[in-house]
């Protein structure tokens, strides 16, 4: 479904994606687990072709169309999707607005039923704003709300669980595996094994390149082993 | 042929209201207070029970008294309705509103002005608000795409002790042309104010607004919040002044414009005052182009550039 191949993104001279391939198949949960600053979140921002992030060399392939020069909406109209690491606030849009523009103006059930699934009531949350007045937990389970809204061919979901408190971590993973079972493929993100579990096959990230891919439980342990006890993020020649 | 023309100039007149958002029914119920004025004409004028409004037709406009009575809580909101159907006119309206000691009620006005080509639209407002009154006024505008009109609405308010006083004033339909907006609220022990404008220009639209906030008493709070949103060659300057003069006085200011284009010009002054050790006083104003994640968050759910935009700028002048 996706294919990336060789991308590489330079920005005022510094290699932030170093020749990175992977792909996700249809169906697939797939993975990248990476400590703060490898670049996990630039290679969201690149398949949904966020303003300033341009791929300086390489391919974005998804559904055999080559997308890199397809705008946001193109990529979304094509059926991808970002849950913002930290999503914007906007005044006077209202959750119920937000998550029906999101689902093309799907009925008030659906909207309920994906709020439901990610543990918000919907009669506390459909009337309000999606603005300062949500706690950043709060603003996040709504962003994986409206993904499942819009029911997309392949959703990324960058740190999903960051700002989410304990208790309700088993709702984004149940969110998740809703998702999925709707038929999305999913690109996780995340610095967490905890959460990588849940994926199918997992990539680890460093220096924006992939320096393994594997089965969660063994990748994980890898990742555990290697990575959080490394003393040169980012220099990942050393530890390969 | 007198009373046919009023019968034309008041189906013209619910129709307009109707299409600027009004609800037609309520200007037809018996139930409800109202007052429809088109140029300087009175066209229709009920009150209620604990609801006097007196008019009183002049050369230019109308002069209308509005008294709440003591303790009067009014059920359902008083609709106003003020216009110029024609595409050229003058409409002055002085008003007067006394809301006595514990009364409450709400207030929805529409001004109509669909055809304006050359059209000014004036309001002098002289309000008191009494001890523990509370005092809602909702104004919309709903203009042509003409641009020809001026609308130059100024109050002065006084809210008593205990008193509230909260005001909105909406005009995001069609072409401003210029607006002139000056509230000037004062606020005495525990009485709140809270005076809030939005307004999208476009075109060669010109708009300002002063929105003045004095807290006399200990314990007054107020707000003081423009959203203003600016395409094509329009141009604003908000002032938002708020004075905090007693202990335990707390004021806020928060104004934000929104520029959408190389050719608007945008200006925003907050002036936050304290004379007293015990007041605080905050304020926070941006200007600045429509925020580049909100409208890639929107584009991510499959809303093209133009919509999601259009979303934004719905959603902050709501």
């Amino acid at each position: 479904m996706l294919v990336v191949q060789n991308l590489r993104l330079r920005l005022n001279g510094k290699s932030i994606i170093d020749d990175l391939s992977l792909h996700v198949d249809k169906g697939e949960i797939h993975g990248i687990l990476g400590e703060n600053g490898t670049g996990k979140t630039t290679i969201a921002y690149l398949i949904m072709g966020v303003s300033n992030y341009k791929p300086t060399a390489g391919r974005i392939i998804f559904e055999g169309r080559d997308i890199a020069e397809l705008s946001v909406s193109q990529r979304a109209k094509m059926g991808i999707s970002l849950a913002w690491q930290e999503p914007a606030r906007i005044e006077g849009l209202t959750v119920r607005d937000y998550l029906r523009l999101s689902g093309n103006n799907q009925g008030i059930e659906q909207v309920k039923r994906c709020l439901r699934m990610v543990g918000l009531e919907p009669a506390q949350y459909l009337d309000r704003d999606i603005d300062t007045t949500l706690s950043g937990g709060e603003r996040k389970r709504i962003e994986l709300a409206s993904v499942l809204a819009m029911r997309p061919k392949l959703a990324i979901l960058d740190e999903p669980d960051s700002g989410i408190d304990i208790v309700s971590l088993p709702l984004i993973f149940n969110g998740i595996a809703e998702m999925n079972r709707q038929g999305s493929s999913v690109l996780l993100i995340t610095h967490s094994e905890k959460m990588a579990e849940i994926a199918h096959r997992v990539s680890i990230l460093c220096a924006g390149k992939i320096i393994r891919t594997g089965a969660p439980l063994e990748t994980n342990q890898w990742f555990k082993d290697n990575c959080r006890t490394c003393l040169h993020i980012n220099e990942p020649t050393e530890v390969t | 042929m007198i009373s046919q023309s009023v019968e034309e100039e008041y189906q013209g007149m619910l129709d307009a209201y109707e299409k600027a958002g009004g609800d037609k029914r309520a200007l037809k119920s018996k139930d409800i207070a109202k007052l429809v004025i088109h140029k300087n004409r009175v066209l229709s004028d009920d009150g209620v029970k604990g609801l006097k409004i007196e008019t009183r037709e002049t050369k230019s406009g109308v002069d209308v008294h509005l008294l709440v009575e003591e303790g009067a809580k009014i059920p359902r909101p008083v609709h106003l309705c003020f216009g110029i159907l024609p595409k050229e006119g003058l409409q002055e309206i002085i008003l007067k509103v006394n809301a006595e000691d514990n009364s409450e009620v709400s207030v929805i006005a529409h001004c109509i002005f669909p055809n304006a080509v050359k059209v000014i639209h004036k309001m002098d407002a002289d309000i008191e608000i009494g001890n523990n009154a509370k005092f809602d006024y909702k104004e919309t505008h709903y203009h042509g795409e003409f641009g020809g009109i001026e609308v130059i609405p100024k109050a002065k308010i006084r809210v008593g002790k205990g008193g509230v006083w909260q005001s909105t004033f909406t005009l995001s339909q069609g072409l401003v042309g210029r607006l002139d907006y000056d509230f000037e609220v004062f606020c005495e022990e525990k009485a709140v104010a809270e005076l809030v404008v939005k307004a999208y220009g476009k075109g060669s639209d010109d708009i300002k607004v002063l929105e003045k906030i004095h807290l006399k008493g200990t314990g007054a709070r107020g707000l003081a919040k423009s959203r203003i949103v600016l395409s094509d060659k329009a141009k604003a300057e908000v002032k938002g002044e708020t004075y905090g003069n007693a202990p335990l006085a707390r004021g806020h200011v928060d104004c934000i414009e929104l520029v959408n284009g190389t050719e608007v010009v945008a200006r925003a002054i907050p002036i936050v005052s304290v004379t007293n050790e015990k007041a605080k006083v905050t304020h926070e104003a941006a200007i600045g182009s429509i925020d580049r994640k909100q409208v890639e968050t929107l584009m991510a759910r499959g809303l093209d550039e133009g919509e999601a935009v259009d979303v934004i700028v719905r959603g902050i002048l709501r």
